[in-house]
C-alpha cells in the first residue's frame, strides 16, 4: 500500500491519464490523486526520496526529499485536493487532465535533485498550465495564452543554459547553493525571477491569470510561482540585491491593484505582492526570514487560493468579475461572502489568520537586520494590500451598491473546496506551532506577543478608517472598465508597432531595389535587342555624350 | 436573475450602516488608547512616535490612493488599447 520509493508526481500523473476515462460522478476518484500521494508522503517521509534515472553516463535524481521539499510537497498535495474539488463539476476534462499535470509537475520539481530534472518540469509546468488558460476558449484568453508560453518557455530556455554553463564550470548538476557569481548563475536567477513575477518580468502573470477559467486560476495560483520561490530559497538564500527586488514586488502591484476594475486582475496584482514579502525574505536569508518566506508561501496558496475561488464563484455565476458593474452579491451568495472575508481577513494578516503569523516573521527578520527603510516599505505594502484585496475585493464584489444581480449560490463542490481552504486559514492562524513545526530551518519564534498583535490590528484599522474616509468624501477613484499600461505595453505595444515600422522601411527599400534592378535589366534587354525602328536609346545616347566627352579631353590633351 | 435593484438586504438599512461605522470608530479611538496604556516593545526610533503604526496605516493609505488616482491620469486607456475586441466568428476566420 505504501511505497517510499515512488516518486509523488507519478501519482498525479497516472491519475491524468485515467481521467478522460471517468465520467460524471467518477470523477470523485480523482481526488485519490492528492489523498493517496499526500498520504503516502507523510507515512514514507522517513526513507522517502533515492529514485534515479540514467540516461547514458548521467544520472538523474527524480525524488529527493529534505525539509524544505517536503513542506513544499505537502502544500502542493493540498493545494491539488483543494483545486480538485473545486473543479469538480467542470465538465471540460482538459482542465481535469491539465490539472493534474500540472500539480504533478510542481510535485515533481520540488522533489527534483538536480537541475536537469527541475528544468524537464519547469518546462512541463510551462505546457500543461498554458491549457488551462486556452481552456476558457475566448480569444483574448487563447492570445493571452500564446504570449503566456512565449515567456515561460523563455524562462525554460535561460533556466537551461544556465544549468549547462553551470555544469561545464563544476561538472555537476546537483541543485545546491548557487549564489549569484558569473553568467551561469545569473542565468539561472533571471530564468526564477521570471517566473516568480520580479517587476518588469511579471507581466505575464497579470496578463494570463485573470483570463483563464475559473478553476484554472487556481491552479496557476498555487503552483508556478510557488516552485520558483522554492528554488530561490534553494539556490539564493541571503542574495542581498533580492531584499529590494522583493520590496520593489511589494509595491508597486498596490498602485496598479487601487486602480484595476478586473477583479481577479487586482488579485493577481496582490499575488505579486504577496511573493515580494517572500522574496525579501530569501534575500535576508537568516533562518527567520527563510521560514517566513516558506511558511508564507505556504499560506499564500491557501488564501490566495480562497480568493481565487471566491472570485471563480462569481465568474462562473455571473460571468465576469468587472468591479464597476458587481456589488451586493451578498445577498444571494452568503457562504462565498464569507468565504471572501476570510481570505481577504488572512491576506491582510488579520490576528488569528494565517497571513498573520507568516507574514510578521519576514517582518520581523527585517527589523533584527535593521533594515528599516525596507521594513517601512513593507509595512507601507501591508497597508496597501489590505486596502485592495482585503476591502476593495470584498467591498465591491459583494457589498457596495446593489447591483440587481442576483446569482445562485455557487455549485456545493465549489463551496466544500473554499469551505476547506477557509477552514485552513483559521486553523493555521490559530494554531500556527502546526505550521511552524514543519518549518525546514530550526528557529523559535511565536507571533503572538502584545506588541505584534496590537501594532498589527492598529495599522489595520487605521487603513480601513482610510477607507471609510476617502468613500465618504468621494475621493476614492471610481471602478473604472479600462486597461492600465504596465511592463507589457513594451511587448504588446512598442514591440509591434517598431515591428512594423522596420518591416515597412525594409519592404519599402526592397521595393525600390525590385525597381532599380528591373530598370536596370530593361536596360540590358533593349540593348540586347534594338529596337527595329532605328531610334537611340536613352543608354546609347548617354553613351555618345560619353565619348564625345572623351573624344574631347583626347584632343584637348594632344593640343596642349 | 432579477435585474430590478431592491432593498432589501441586512447592509441597505442606513441605520445597520451607521451603527457598523459607529462601532468601527470606538474601536479606531480605543486602538489609540490603547497605545498610551499598553508598553509596546521598541525595535526601531520611528515606534517611539506615538500612534506610529495607526498613522502610518492611515496616511500610507491615502497617499496610496491619491497616488494611484495621480497614475491613472498617466497609465490609463481605453479597454480595447492593445487589440479590438474579437468574436467568436473572427477566430473561425483566422483559422480558415
Amino acid at each position: 500500500m505504501w511505497t517510499a520509493s515512488l516518486p509523488p508526481f507519478v501519482v498525479f500523473f497516472i491519475f491524468a491519464a485515467l481521467a478522460p476515462l471517468l465520467k460524471g460522478k467518477l470523477k470523485i476518484l480523482l481526488l485519490l490523486a492528492p489523498l493517496w500521494g499526500g498520504l503516502n508522503l507523510y507515512l514514507t517521509q522517513g526513507q522517502a526520496g533515492g529514485t534515479t534515472w540514467q540516461i547514458g553516463a548521467m544520472v538523474l535524481e527524480l525524488y529527493h526529499v529534505d525539509r524544505l521539499s517536503l513542506l513544499f510537497g505537502y502544500l502542493f498535495h493540498i493545494a491539488a485536493l483543494i483545486a480538485l474539488i473545486y473543479s469538480l463539476h467542470v465538465k471540460d476534462t482538459t482542465q481535469q487532465v491539465c490539472g493534474l499535470l500540472y500539480a504533478g509537475s510542481a510535485v515533481g520539481a520540488v522533489f527534483a535533485g538536480d537541475l536537469l530534472t527541475v528544468f524537464m518540469f519547469w518546462e512541463l509546468l510551462a505546457i500543461t498550465s498554458a491549457f488551462l488558460i486556452w481552456a476558457r476558449r475566448t480569444p483574448e484568453a487563447i492570445r493571452a495564452a500564446n504570449r503566456y508560453v512565449i515567456v515561460q518557455v523563455l524562462s525554460g530556455v535561460l533556466l537551461l543554459s544556465g544549468t549547462i554553463m553551470l555544469y561545464q564550470q563544476t561538472g555537476s548538476l546537483k541543485l545546491e547553493y548557487v549564489g549569484l557569481q558569473g553568467a551561469a548563475s545569473w542565468l539561472l536567477f533571471i530564468a526564477l525571477g521570471i517566473k516568480c513575477g520580479f517587476p518588469f518580468l511579471h507581466t505575464w502573470l497579470t496578463d494570463a491569470y485573470p483570463l483563464a477559467t475559473p478553476t484554472g486560476t487556481l491552479y496557476l495560483s498555487a503552483f508556478t510561482t510557488k516552485v520558483a520561490i522554492y528554488l530561490l530559497a534553494r539556490m539564493f538564500p541571503g542574495e542581498p540585491i533580492l531584499i529590494y527586488i522583493g520590496a520593489a514586488m511589494t509595491c508597486f502591484p498596490i498602485f496598479y491593484a487601487v486602480i484595476e476594475n478586473d477583479l481577479r486582475k487586482v488579485l493577481a496584482y496582490s499575488l505579486i505582492n504577496q511573493l515580494g514579502f517572500m522574496v525579501c525574505g530569501i534575500g535576508v536569508g537568516t533562518a527567520l526570514a527563510l521560514n517566513g518566506a516558506v511558511a508564507h508561501a505556504f499560506n499564500d496558496v491557501i488564501f490566495k487560493g480562497l480568493l481565487f475561488m471566491t472570485m471563480g464563484a462569481v465568474l462562473t455565476r455571473v460571468g465576469h468579475v468587472n468591479g464597476s458593474d458587481l456589488g451586493g452579491l451578498y445577498k444571494t451568495m452568503p457562504r462565498t461572502t464569507v468565504f471572501c472575508l476570510v481570505g481577504a481577513a488572512s491576506i491582510s494578516a488579520f490576528p488569528l489568520f494565517s497571513g498573520f503569523v507568516s507574514k510578521s516573521m519576514v517582518m520581523a527578520a527585517l527589523l533584527e537586520q535593521e533594515q528599516t527603510i525596507v521594513w517601512l516599505m513593507l509595512l507601507f505594502a501591508s497597508a496597501g494590500v489590505f486596502h485592495h484585496a482585503g476591502i476593495k475585493i470584498p467591498f465591491f464584489a459583494f457589498f457596495a451598491h446593489d447591483s440587481g444581480l442576483r446569482p445562485k449560490e455557487a455549485p456545493l463542490n465549489m463551496q466544500l473546496a473554499m469551505g476547506l481552504a477557509a477552514v485552513l486559514c483559521i486553523a493555521i492562524g490559530v494554531n500556527p506551532q502546526w505550521l511552524y513545526q514543519m518549518l525546514p530551518w530550526e528557529h523559535e519564534y511565536s507571533p503572538y506577543d502584545l506588541t505584534h498583535t496590537l501594532t498589527q490590528i492598529q495599522l489595520l484599522f487605521f487603513s480601513a478608517l482610510a477607507f471609510v474616509w476617502l468613500n465618504k468624501q468621494g475621493l476614492y477613484p471610481p471602478e473604472l472598465r479600462s486597461v492600465n499600461l504596465d511592463a507589457e505595453w513594451l511587448y504588446r505595444r512598442l514591440l509591434p508597432r517598431t515591428g512594423g515600422w522596420v518591416l515597412t522601411m525594409v519592404t519599402g527599400l526592397r521595393d525600390q531595389f525590385v525597381q532599380v534592378g528591373q530598370a536596370v535589366t530593361e536596360q540590358f534587354e533593349r540593348r540586347q535587342t534594338p529596337t527595329p525602328t532605328g531610334t537611340v536609346t536613352i543608354l546609347t545616347r548617354r553613351m555618345a555624350w560619353v565619348f564625345i566627352a572623351l573624344m574631347l579631353l583626347i584632343l584637348a590633351s594632344l593640343t596642349l | 436573475m432579477n435585474h430590478k435593484p431592491s432593498q432589501d438586504g441586512f447592509f441597505d438599512d442606513p441605520n445597520v450602516v451607521r451603527w457598523i461605522l459607529r462601532i468601527f470608530y470606538g474601536i479606531c479611538v480605543l486602538l489609540v488608547v490603547a497605545d498610551f496604556i499598553v508598553h509596546r516593545h521598541i525595535y526601531t526610533e520611528l515606534e517611539r512616535i506615538p500612534a506610529f503604526y495607526a498613522l502610518y496605516g492611515f496616511i500610507a493609505c491615502v497617499l496610496l490612493v491619491f497616488a494611484a488616482k495621480a497614475l491613472r491620469t498617466l497609465l490609463m486607456r481605453n479597454e480595447d488599447y492593445y487589440e479590438a475586441p474579437l468574436d467568436k466568428e473572427d477566430i473561425g476566420q483566422e483559422k480558415k
